[in-house]
């Protein structure tokens, strides 16, 4: 534990809920005068709802935040910048139709006779920029710049106006690799001015060059910091996808599935989005799909039920050809699909839950046989309470619900139309422990059942426990696949780093 | 039984409440304003007039309250009554039968709304910019069909659609009834509705879930092209000519206004046609209520902008959060009990 004096911001205990999850749980952070502190984690793990809850732009439940060390409590971001926390988010938002130095003075224009000095404005935007190396026309608007100067001028202003700490929300997203090292540059000399810096990235390679210390959360918790110089590659990624925890139930796996496959896919793909790859699927099994943010998991799944063409390779259902358009043909086929992003292609908002229930059935059955009321009521409330959705009664509109319970209406949606091929997106994402659980548990009786599933999950412990097989992908390719005893947290995270080794994450 | 009848009626109710209110207050400056009387077995009256004259208004509600509830927008009903009045009027004096002049004239418009759907189902062109299009273009259109001047014809069977009577109502009344009712029906006795409010909430999702999206989405322009042609062929025989500059005039903005007082969200999703009709009637009140109160006609339409407003704010979220406050202890304690785990 470091002196509170070599800290120039500490956090503790944070604590932040919204309806229905956790989403930082007693997260204790603390980043140092002058250095690059890296945060890591899966989306969802509550990096970005640290940084709001740092910045004001979200107001903590709990805990304390120390800034050089007197406690601050920012209300808003202008407050946070005031008390000096910047922030750079990767959309920069400044106002490209403005000039250069407008943007940098925006909002404290140097003033004479009460209006806006603009010689005295675009010298000092000149003097600014010249100790970032930079030579810009500071009359011209900064849309005539590239991102990668854009992101310059934002941190030159968020510096100017804040000075102490500097959060950088995924700023090379978007930048190539001249663009980095210019950037890094510029970290690296105001980390020598002594700023504390946050770096938060996907990047695994840009984390390894520039940073000195890296935490990791996850579902909300700290996993750790560590010295990025000690911290090798598959520990890291170990911890950001959670392998302490998959030893605990590795007892609970699930037996290898023989026989026949059922669903063949063979040279299966679609450019740009995935490269085509050999799927089979066995009646009653349970094909997880792992690997980091970007390796093409959703891809696959996204073409598999139609709502993007493959455009090569075939798909065969009991070795009868079968053509995949549309998620109505998959549908027809008895595939059903619950996506990654529930709000915009899960819940239909302002219907009620018994109408986010039957909506998949009655679109098959088509408009002109609508399902009877009293048999909506009897679906409804028949997944109501096997799936133990919490609402106050079938007719609330499901926005209303947390997101947990909107996940299992839309697994009931597709559980009513009876499929025989149930591809899960995430389907624990976002949600409490207890609802988490109960997802679990019912995609290991729907196995039982005989359903085929295929599940693609970022938490390495929850694949272990449910999958028959699990499907390693990286850079948009299947690249390994793990079946009986060679199923394991361990195994797992070999796979998706060994193909780390080599490049970004 | 009972309990779907209460939550219709209470859907209803702000409309309700709203004309009722207009009527009184109409009655009140002009006496003789809700006296019906009966003359060669037709009905005549103040309130016959307003339904009357409400025709073209009410029946282009009911299909632009299907559009907006897919999150879409017809701005193009006006000019698509013009272009079938046109067309109604041209075939009629170059000597076709009645039958087949309704039938071509129906089939032009229900083409109006195929190319409307297509441009905002196919190529995924915002509705607005999609029928704006055929909004600028249909008066020119209409225009080549007239030859530019204002074609008038004589066929009585024509006419008759907007001067005629049967079982004692007004022909234009006897049309949107009958058409609202059907509409109302298809929407609700089938899964359409339900459909429709599922693509204008979230249209991803509903194509997720195996909802054929565009060919619904084509469906609701195509009812909405084919309100307009009615409601063209219904001003046509009404002046017993076609005018293609003034024919439908502004029209979409009162449908649309319609649609909105009815209370169907902007934003699509949940919709109801009885309640868009009783909003078009609302709008041809005030419309008849101000003539028939002599007022200075130059009032006229800040009035009618006041009592709008007054509407909307009755139904305003707000409004509604401030008076759900008022009465929430009793309303929603049961709820959030039971959502606690």
């Amino acid at each position: 534990m470091q002196t509170s004096s070599e800290n120039i911001l500490s956090a503790t205990r944070i604590e932040k809920g919204f309806p229905g999850t956790k989403a930082l749980d007693k997260v204790d952070f603390h980043l140092r005068r002058g250095e690059v502190h890296a945060l890591l984690g899966e989306n969802g793990a509550g990096k970005s709802t640290l940084i709001k809850c740092l910045t004001g732009a979200y107001r903590r439940d709990g805990g304390s935040i120390l800034l050089d060390g007197t406690e601050v409590d920012p209300r808003d971001t202008f407050d946070a910048q005031r008390l000096g926390i910047g922030t750079v988010y990767q959309e920069v938002n400044l106002l490209p139709n403005l000039t250069v130095a407008e943007n940098l003075f925006l909002g404290r224009q140097p003033r004479r006779f009460g209006m806006v000095d603009i010689r005295a404005m675009n010298r000092r935007a000149r003097e600014l920029l010249a100790e970032y190396e930079l030579d810009l026309d500071v009359t011209r608007d900064l849309a005539s710049y590239s991102v990668a100067i854009q992101q310059v001028v934002a941190i030159a202003r968020a510096v100017d106006l804040s000075g102490k700490v500097l959060i950088l929300d995924e700023p090379t997203a978007s930048l190539d690799a001249h663009e980095v090292a210019m950037l890094f540059r510029i970290v690296r000399r105001l980390k020598a001015r002594g700023l504390g810096i946050i770096f938060i990235t996907h990047f695994l390679e840009q984390v390894y060059e520039i940073s000195d210390r890296i935490t990791v959360l996850r579902n909300g918790q700290i996993v750790g910091t560590r010295d990025t110089a000690e911290l090798d590659r598959r520990d890291l990624i170990a911890m950001m996808i959670g392998r302490e925890l998959a030893a605990e139930i590795q007892s609970a796996h699930a037996e290898p599935v023989q026989g026949r496959p059922r669903y063949t896919f063979r040279n299966y793909g679609r450019r740009g989005r995935i490269k085509p790859f050999d799927l089979d699927v066995r009646a009653g099994e349970v094909v997880g799909m792992a690997g980091l943010l970007g390796s093409g998991r959703t891809e696959t799944a996204e073409i598999l039920f139609g709502a993007h063409r493959a455009d090569s390779g075939t798909a065969e259902i009991d070795g009868r050809k079968v053509d995949l358009a549309s998620p109505r043909a998959a549908i027809r086929e008895k595939f059903g699909f619950c996506p990654e992003d529930r709000k915009t292609d899960g819940i239909v908002g302002d219907l009620s839950v018994r109408e986010n229930i039957v909506l998949a059935l009655q679109a098959r059955r088509g408009w002109t046989r609508p399902i009877s009321r009293a048999e909506q009521n009897r679906l409804a409330d028949h997944y109501i309470r096997a799936l133990d959705i919490r609402t106050a009664d079938r007719e609330k509109p499901i926005k209303l619900l947390s997101g947990g319970n909107q996940q299992k209406a839309i697994l009931a949606r597709w559980l009513a139309t009876e499929p025989e091929l149930l591809i899960l997106d995430e389907p624990t994402r976002g949600i409490d422990v207890g609802a988490h659980a109960e997802i679990v548990r019912l995609i290991e009786s729907l196995r039982e059942k005989g359903m085929s599933l295929i599940v693609i999950s970022s938490e390495i412990e929850e694949l272990v426990a449910y999958s028959t097989r699990v499907i390693v992908l990286r850079d948009r390719a299947h690249v390994a696949e793990l079946d009986g005893q060679r199923i394991s947290a361990g195994q797992i995270v070999e796979a998706i780093a060994a193909a780390n080794e080599r490049g970004a994450a | 039984m009972t309990s779907t009848v209460r939550t219709y009626l209470a859907r209803l109710l702000p409309q309700l409440i709203a004309l009722t209110m207009i009527l009184a207050a109409v009655s009140i400056v002009f006496p003789g304003f809700l006296s019906l009387e009966i003359q060669n077995g037709r009905l005549y009256g103040s309130l016959i007039d307003i339904l009357n004259r409400g025709a073209p208004v009410v029946l282009l509600a009911i299909g632009m309250t299907v559009v907006i509830a897919t999150k879409g927008i017809d701005l193009s009903v006006g000019a698509v009554m013009a272009i079938c009045g046109a067309t109604a009027a041209s075939l009629i004096t170059s000597g076709h039968s009645l039958a087949e002049t309704l039938l071509v004239t129906i089939a032009v418009g229900i083409l109006c709304g195929i190319w409307n759907g297509l441009l905002v189902a196919v190529l995924d062109i915002q509705p607005i910019i999609a029928t704006l299009v055929l909004m600028v273009a249909g008066r020119g259109i209409a225009q080549l069909i007239t030859e530019g001047a204002i074609l008038t014809f004589n066929d009585p069977g024509l006419s008759f659609i907007g001067s005629g009577s049967f079982a004692g109502l007004p022909m234009p009344v006897v049309i949107w009834l009958a058409f609202g009712i059907i509409v109302a029906l298809l929407v609700r006795q089938t899964a359409l509705g339900m459909l429709i409010e599922a693509i204008g909430v979230n249209r991803q999702a509903s194509t997720l879930s195996g909802v054929l999206t565009p060919v619904l989405l084509i469906a609701a322009y195509v009812l909405s092209g084919l309100c307009a042609a009615i409601a063209g062929v219904i001003a046509a025989a009404d002046i017993k000519g076609a005018d293609a500059n003034n024919a439908g005039l502004w029209l979409e903005l009162d449908a649309i206004l319609a649609v909105v007082v009815g209370g169907t969200s902007l934003l699509g999703g949940r919709f109801s046609i009885a309640a868009s009709v009783l909003g078009a009637i609302i709008i041809q009140a005030i419309n008849t209520g101000i003539l028939l109160s002599g007022f200075p006609p130059e009032f006229n339409l800040i009035i009618k902008a006041a009592i709008i407003v007054f509407i909307l704010v009755l139904q305003s979220p707000r409004f509604h959060t401030a008076f759900a406050f008022l009465k929430m202890p009793r309303a929603t304690a049961k709820p959030t009990e039971r959502e606690a785990k």
